[in-house]
């Protein structure tokens, strides 16, 4: 065996850069390697549930008001992206910090710590767009009743990416808080409420029926999200005010950032 | 602080007063001084608790230190952390392999992640699987590698980027023994190639036969430091006979503390140590003899040289297992 030559010490910015690029490659390249299973689990929920209410339902006679579908299909979508959150960042974090103890390789690359979280959540937002992509045409096309979509391109694409963003930051804040014996109750106490009362299978607009509960959702960051596909898929609605969504979008991201990143930091250094 | 001594310039680990003080006033590290050289083989001994992991952890920048300094290859770790990363290599105690890569893409994006290109990485892949008989395993799953394997392909793993000193914490705990015997004649071979490693272990062999010092570690401070050789010779003893008896140890041991060319005496679950001097036939025959003196009768006998469990036990008073 020879004496190796050391490597050099680099920069801690253009070595941080390398490796967090490096890092995002090898996450891509498993989920190239799990691609069907990605697909499996982003399509599952949205598939079945765009078969229920806009295929069987109308089929059997229960009655749906006319354009039922054009206002479920930004909820789908929404719902698509969020669980990506859950199911690409929080589910591996839990069991990383549970069982196999692999991001302490991680965190050993050449970057801070924060930038590994970073990361994660980078990775976890693409996963987020690539859902939305898949979910679109499925929730566009299967239902029975014509769906009447006016797609506004500039809404959406900067709406895609802060939900697939934010929902990621979700996916990070909590899986650095569940223990992973949790799990069954985080999809209970969180997943479960959060999609149902997200403003995703009715517009919020149309709670002004029940005001407290109008008022009350507006703490789930998914109303956001799904308000903002609404408004860039069928804006003949009346929605909540663009820039509201925008603002709660922007900050419930730099919110569940800064405790997703404080919850890493915890569990990663001692 | 401007290296004047040579001998300093050498020095690729360094901490001054390090200290590591836990949440509930837990202190794991107290007050550690250390100096390790380039190319030494530098081994951490100390029963479970004794703050060596503590330690690593400071060093490889996953602990943050209460106070003091730590640097390695003259980079402080809590200040530049990134660039700390740069120059160290981590075999850590649990299994870290990247389940979700097979072992050639382990090797090949930890690569990536220190910086190496493409090429020079998928190069350096299969020059570590190949020497370190990992190649037929190339693309397995990590899940299929037994316990030497896997930690084999970490060791592989950690020294990939060329790093300046590699941390080995307690490498061979859980590893059967052909394993572990692999695992110190790899680590050997790194040594011989110049590689500076730090490994912390709880088993004396372990230090013993690897390490070019030793440090000795017991409730976060600093025993002793030394080669295995001087730490032995400090307990000024040719040979430790194990004495068990039906009767009072410890009456025994004041008893047999009076004996000729005895330099100490220690009671460890019962059983006495009595560090003496001389060897050979005539030094059982004498421990026998005296004890029977004294109206002990003795159940069991044993002498061995003195080892490196020898020093730690005539520094605490205790045995290193727990």
């Amino acid at each position: 065996m020879t004496t190796t030559t050391l490597a050099q010490v680099r920069p801690s910015r253009q070595a941080a850069t390398g490796a967090f690029v490096a890092l995002l490659a090898r996450d891509l390249a498993v989920l190239l390697k799990t691609i069907r299973a990605f697909l499996l689990r982003t399509i599952m929920q949205p598939l079945l549930f765009v078969f229920v209410f806009t295929y069987v339902f109308p089929k059997i006679g229960q009655r749906i008001t006319g354009d039922f579908s054009t206002l479920i299909v930004p909820g789908v979508v929404a719902i698509a992206v969020i669980f990506q959150g859950i199911q690409a960042v929080a589910l591996p974090l839990v069991q990383d910090f549970g069982y196999t103890r692999e991001i302490e390789d991680r965190v050993m690359a050449p970057l801070p710590v924060w930038g590994v979280a970073l990361e994660k959540m980078a990775s976890g937002a693409v996963q987020g767009i690539l859902a939305a992509a898949v979910v679109f045409p499925l929730a566009a096309f299967i239902p029975v009743s014509t769906v009447h979509l006016h797609v506004n391109w500039p809404i959406l694409l900067t709406v895609v990416p802060l939900a697939a963003y934010l929902s990621a930051a979700l996916g990070l804040f909590v899986g650095t808080r569940t223990a992973p014996q949790q799990v069954p109750l985080l999809f209970s106490v969180i997943v479960i409420p959060i999609t149902f009362l997200g403003a995703t299978y009715y517009p919020w607009g149309a709670l002004k029926a029940i005001p407290w509960l109008k008022w009350a959702v507006l703490v789930n960051p998914l109303v956001y999200m799904s308000e903002g596909f609404r408004q860039a898929l069928a804006p003949q609605r009346l929605h909540m005010n663009l820039a509201m969504i925008y603002l709660a979008l922007i900050a419930y991201s730099a919110l569940l950032t800064w405790a997703g990143l404080s919850g890493f930091r915890k569990r990663v250094l001692a | 602080m401007p290296a004047t001594d040579p001998a300093d310039d050498r020095v690729v680990i360094q901490t001054q007063g390090l200290t590591k003080v836990y949440p509930g006033d837990l202190t794991a590290v107290d007050q550690l001084d250390l100096a390790v050289r380039q190319g030494e083989i530098f081994g951490l001994l100390g029963p479970n608790g004794a703050g060596k992991t503590t330690t690593v952890g400071m060093l490889t920048t996953r602990v943050i230190p209460t106070s003091g300094r730590a640097e390695v290859g003259g980079i402080d770790v809590v200040a530049h952390p990134t660039e700390a990363k740069q120059v160290i290599g981590v075999v850590s105690q649990t299994n870290t392999l990247d389940r979700s890569l097979n072992v050639w893409e382990n090797l090949y994006y930890h690569g990536r992640y220190f910086g190496m290109s493409a090429k020079a990485s998928r190069a350096a892949a299969a020059e570590h699987l190949e020497r370190f008989r990992l190649a037929d395993r190339a693309h397995a799953d990590t899940a299929t590698l037994s316990g030497g394997m896997a930690q084999r392909l970490m060791v592989a793993r950690s020294i990939l980027h060329r790093p300046q000193i590699l941390f080995l914490d307690e490498p061979t705990a859980g590893l059967d023994p052909q394993s572990r015997i692999a695992l110190w004649e790899i680590l050997g071979e790194l040594h011989a190639a110049g590689q500076t490693i730090l490994l912390t272990t709880h088993y004396m062999e372990e230090a013993e036969q690897l390490s070019s010092r030793v440090a000795i570690m017991d409730h976060g401070r600093l025993l002793a430091l030394d080669t295995p050789d001087a730490l032995k010779a400090s307990v000024e003893a040719d040979t430790v006979v194990k004495v068990t008896t039906d009767g009072d140890a410890a009456a025994l041991a004041l008893h047999l503390e009076r004996m000729e060319g005895v330099a100490s005496v220690n009671v460890i679950d019962g059983t006495v140590n009595v560090n003496l001097k001389g060897t050979g036939r005539g030094v059982l025959p004498r421990v026998v003899e005296h004890a029977d003196r004294g109206g002990f009768a003795i159940s069991d006998l044993s002498m061995r040289e003195p080892s490196l469990e020898t020093v730690f036990i005539s520094l605490t008073g205790k045995d290193l297992r727990d």
